[in-house]
């Protein structure tokens, strides 16, 4: 078998070789050498770890096991520090030596870092690569002050990630505009508006000429004197092509490596691909090019015959939440220029469209980016300014553009699914979805921008058959919305899952995304006759613990308002000595967390401990956070534990769409962060204030005032009015706070206003209330339940 | 020398929560068994190749389960993990005898 070494492990040379697998799966004995001590990941997803919308978890791209089961051997946290192209050997730091018969190198680039002084010093880092995105969170739980040298993409992405992470940001740029090589100037001033409303501050055509601090770093000196003080640097002026290996070896070199349209370097059996390689005079750094380079190098390795490389049109998109960017070819006119231009300062929308010598070359789009990938394939086939005005001002008669798009056409450039392998996904598997698409073939799984793209090609796929406007379907089993389910559910009288499923016609038998749902919507629909069905709901509400990720439990017990008693802390103690809990952990929630729990341990302290069950694990009510309010706060306009006592005893066990929090603060100063629950009460002077919305985790958003009532009574009956409509109306697992944003404040306002509303919706509410048992009392008192759900089966194993 | 099964008696049927999994172990080995809607019984590995769910816990529709931690999809009865992920664990024969159920381990 032919030896193949892989200089990278990383996405343009893993991409390769899944290629190659792809095509001759036993062709090659296959070792991979790469520095970072992890499997290939998700480079570019890296800012949305930083942004914290994502996991480091989720960005792995190939499991360890991925390299197992190929056959190729790995060594991650290896370095391959030369290559003798002439015996065709690469040696590694460890001193290992690999003989080759084809050669990748695929390291990539580093970091570009300005060559200031006090560069060396802590705390200025470059953001490329997973340990970089550890250290930043790493400071951030320190430090408050960050500067982000450099207002492209890359420094954009990293200062919204350390705002999210709670630091001030500084952003030093050396043009008078933002990303002044995608955008123009109008494009680049929106968006420094918009950030700015996001917190960020710019330093513009500021020129940094030296890192300040001893052995850390403490601030930044510009050319024109001033100073700004910064805990953290983060130096994001851009990336080089990571060469040294190859320059060494005599591998023809310029700025990148030199390939030619087949990705060979000037050494035979050498190859390079991604962005350390240089084609015709262009070096790329995102990521569809270097998957199109890996297809083509795949076929030339494995002898298939194919068309070469011919380069690629770029297209960017930034990755910041609350902001659409776009921009691909040209993006300044000059004289030879024809430009369509459209700014609306009043929405914040800009787009324009360069042409050149007749065809479109470029285009810029601000705020409504929906048309970006139609724009790039335009570019790409050259649509003359005819074709494009006929498109738009007859839009009957406009030809869906990924109709025209060659089958190899990448659709997806994050996981790299070509237009050709969706369409086959389509008729093969019957997809009518964009969900199912995503489910089967990838496509959208990663950014999510390639979505549109994927609707319009089912459309075409499919004809008349596929809707474009389809609602978004409960799951991948029913093309079906939650609207039409629950409509179906009330109108034909359906009582449980499996008949839901019969009657609405699932393709299969349902999955652990429809099954939950479909169980909450027929409870919320009939909670008297509705049978909970405990096998469709996930692990920690059907067992009333919370699953750990080394399989065991962690146990809750309820502590109304966060009020306790001696007597209470000295049971909770005396429990968690007796079965020696791991951890005892004070919850964000106000009550006790017992964590390391065997699952056949359960019911044995539920007993012991005889207290009702705190929900931490269930969609419904967490706790009700209090502050000292009145009692003893000589600020305390009201008491605040009585009335979150009273709340929480009150909503205790309710199922709603989604977990949801409460607090009650005894004064605007709200010391129980009333400001950022689900709903909120912030006692002032003779009233109650109630606000909604409010949250505190990945999408933080401020509550907003509902209404304000002078007596208790009312407040309670608003407060249930306001979650019997959340219950009646929200997708499952849809937040409070995104549901008040999906329905408008000014809507819930008008209907809760209707006096006659508020008493049928309480009606119902005190129904949904009666059917409440507390789960861990009823667990311990039921011999099957016990069985069933806690007990695990052991056999011995025989002595022979 | 060629690996031999052999039959391991695990419980009665009726011992098994219906449309659930349950933990069963031998010696050290976890195993997870489900009881189907359709009255099937399969055991495969208790620990899902991704990051070791156990998977006796995951919610089970028709011949899958899905894996509690991070959601795969796996079949109960072939041990394979659905698309888009990758992998595998290892399932087990089961036989049903007078309502006995049997696990075949390999010796």
């Amino acid at each position: 078998m032919q030896k193949l070494v892989l200089i990278g492990n990383g996405m343009a040379g893993i991409r390769t070789l899944e290629e190659i697998l792809k095509l001759n799966p036993d062709r090659f004995d296959i070792t991979v050498f790469g520095s970072e001590p992890y499997p290939n990941y998700n480079r570019i997803q890296l800012s949305k770890v930083l942004q914290g919308d994502t996991s480091l978890k989720d960005i792995t791209l190939n499991e360890w096991q991925w390299y197992e089961d190929n056959n190729i051997r790995l060594y991650p946290g290896e370095t391959v520090t030369s290559i003798n192209k002439d015996q065709q050997i690469v040696y590694t730091d460890k001193g290992k030596g690999q003989p080759f018969d084809k050669l990748i190198i695929a390291t990539g680039s580093n970091p570009f870092m300005l060559p200031l002084p006090g560069v060396e010093k802590e705390g200025v880092i470059a953001f490329r690569n997973i340990k970089d995105t550890e250290t930043i969170v790493e400071y951030a739980k320190k430090y408050k002050k960050a500067a982000v040298i450099g207002g492209g993409l890359l420094g954009l992405e990293a200062a919204r990630g350390l705002l999210n992470l709670g630091m001030q940001v500084d952003v030093i740029h050396i043009h008078d505009f933002l990303m002044e090589r995608q955008l123009d100037r109008t494009a680049g001033k929106l968006l420094q508006a918009e950030l700015e409303m996001q917190g960020m501050n710019f330093l513009l055509q500021k020129s940094t000429i030296e890192i300040l601090g001893k052995k850390q770093v403490s601030g930044l000196r510009f050319k024109d004197g001033s100073r700004i003080k910064a805990d953290l640097v983060v130096m994001a002026v851009g990336i080089k092509p990571n060469v040294a290996i190859a320059q060494e070896a005599g591998i023809p070199v310029s700025r990148g490596i030199l390939v030619n349209d087949f990705l060979e370097t000037g050494i035979p059996n050498i190859y390079a691909v991604g962005e350390c390689a240089e084609h015709r005079g262009m070096v790329y750094g995102l990521v569809a090019p270097l998957y199109q380079q890996g297809e083509v190098l795949a076929k030339r390795i494995c002898e298939v015959e194919a068309e070469g490389y011919k380069g690629s049109v770029l297209s960017t998109h930034l990755k910041v939440s609350g902001v659409d960017v776009f921009s691909t070819g040209k993006i300044i006119e000059d004289d030879n220029s024809k430009v369509s231009k459209m700014h609306d300062d009043l929405r914040g929308l800009y787009q324009k469209i360069i042409f050149e010598k007749g065809k479109m070359a470029g285009a810029v789009l601000y705020g409504n980016t929906k048309d970006g990938n139609k724009l790039l394939n335009f570019i790409k086939k050259g649509t003359t300014i005819e074709e494009y005005l006929e498109a738009t001002q007859n839009p009957e008669k406009e030809i869906s553009s990924v109709a025209d798009m060659p089958d190899e056409e990448m659709i997806c450039g994050c996981n790299g699914i070509t237009k050709g392998a969706i369409v086959e996904a389509i008729h093969t598997q019957g997809l009518t979805t964009v969900e199912q698409v995503k489910g089967c073939t990838n496509a959208s799984r990663s950014c999510g921008g390639c979505k549109s793209l994927v609707s319009e090609l089912l459309q075409c796929t499919l004809g008349d058959s596929f809707d474009v406007n389809q609602k978004e379907a409960i799951c991948s089993c029913t093309p079906l919305s939650r609207d039409e389910v629950v409509q179906e559910i009330r109108t034909k009288g359906l009582t449980h899952i499996r008949e839901v499923m019969n009657v609405l016609g699932w393709k299969n038998d349902g999955c652990s995304k429809c099954k939950p749902a479909l169980n909450y919507y027929l409870g919320m629909i009939a909670p008297l006759k509705y049978k909970d069905e405990k096998e469709a709901r996930f692990v920690n509400e059907r067992l009333h613990a919370n699953i750990q990720k080394d399989g065991t439990f962690s146990v809750v017990p309820r502590m109304y308002g966060g009020v306790t008693t001696s007597e209470a802390l000295r049971k909770i103690a005396d429990v968690a000595d007796k079965y020696q809990v791991g951890t005892i952990k004070v919850t964000g929630g106000q009550r006790i967390d017992l964590l390391g729990v065997k699952k056949d341990d359960l019911p044995k302290i539920w007993a012991e401990l005889d207290m009702p069950s705190g929900s931490a694990y269930a969609k419904g009510l967490r706790t009700v956070k209090t502050c000292v309010g009145e009692s003893y706060c000589r600020f305390g306009t009201q008491d605040s534990m009585g009335m979150g006592i009273k709340l929480e005893k009150k909503f205790e066990g309710l199922n709603t769409p989604h977990k949801f929090k409460m607090a009650v603060s005894a004064c605007p100063r709200n010391c129980a962060e009333s400001g950022i629950k689900d709903v909120g009460i912030v006692g002032v002077d003779g009233a109650w204030e109630m606000y909604v919305g409010g949250n505190g985790g990945t999408h933080l958003r401020k509550g907003d005032l509902l209404f304000k009532f002078k007596s208790e009574e009312e407040l309670i009956e608003m407060i249930g009015a306001f979650l019997q409509y959340y219950r009646e109306t929200a997708i499952y697992l849809e937040r409070i706070s995104a549901w008040v944003d999906r329905l408008g404040l000014d809507h819930i306002k008008e209907v809760l206003s209707v006096e006659s509303m508020v008493k049928s919706l309480n009606a119902r509410m005190e129904e949904a209330l009666s059917i409440v048992q507390d789960p861990w009392k009823e667990a311990i008192n039921n011999k099957t339940l016990l069985k069933d759900l806690y007990q695990t089966v052991k056999v011995p194993t025989k002595v022979e | 020398m060629e690996n031999t099964l052999r039959p391991v008696l695990v419980g009665n049927v009726a011992d098994l929560p219906e449309k659930l999994g349950k933990t069963v172990k031998i010696g050290t080995k976890e195993i997870a068994v489900f009881r189907l809607e359709n009255g099937k019984i399969r055991a495969i590995e208790n620990r899902c190749p991704h990051k070791g769910g156990v998977l006796a816990e995951g919610i089970v529709s028709g011949e899958f389960v899905f894996c509690p931690m991070h959601d795969w999809k796996i079949s109960v009865a072939d041990g394979k993990v659905q698309d888009p992920d990758v992998g595998c664990v290892q399932s087990y024969p089961i036989e049903i005898k007078d309502e006995q159920v049997y696990i075949f381990l390999e010796d």
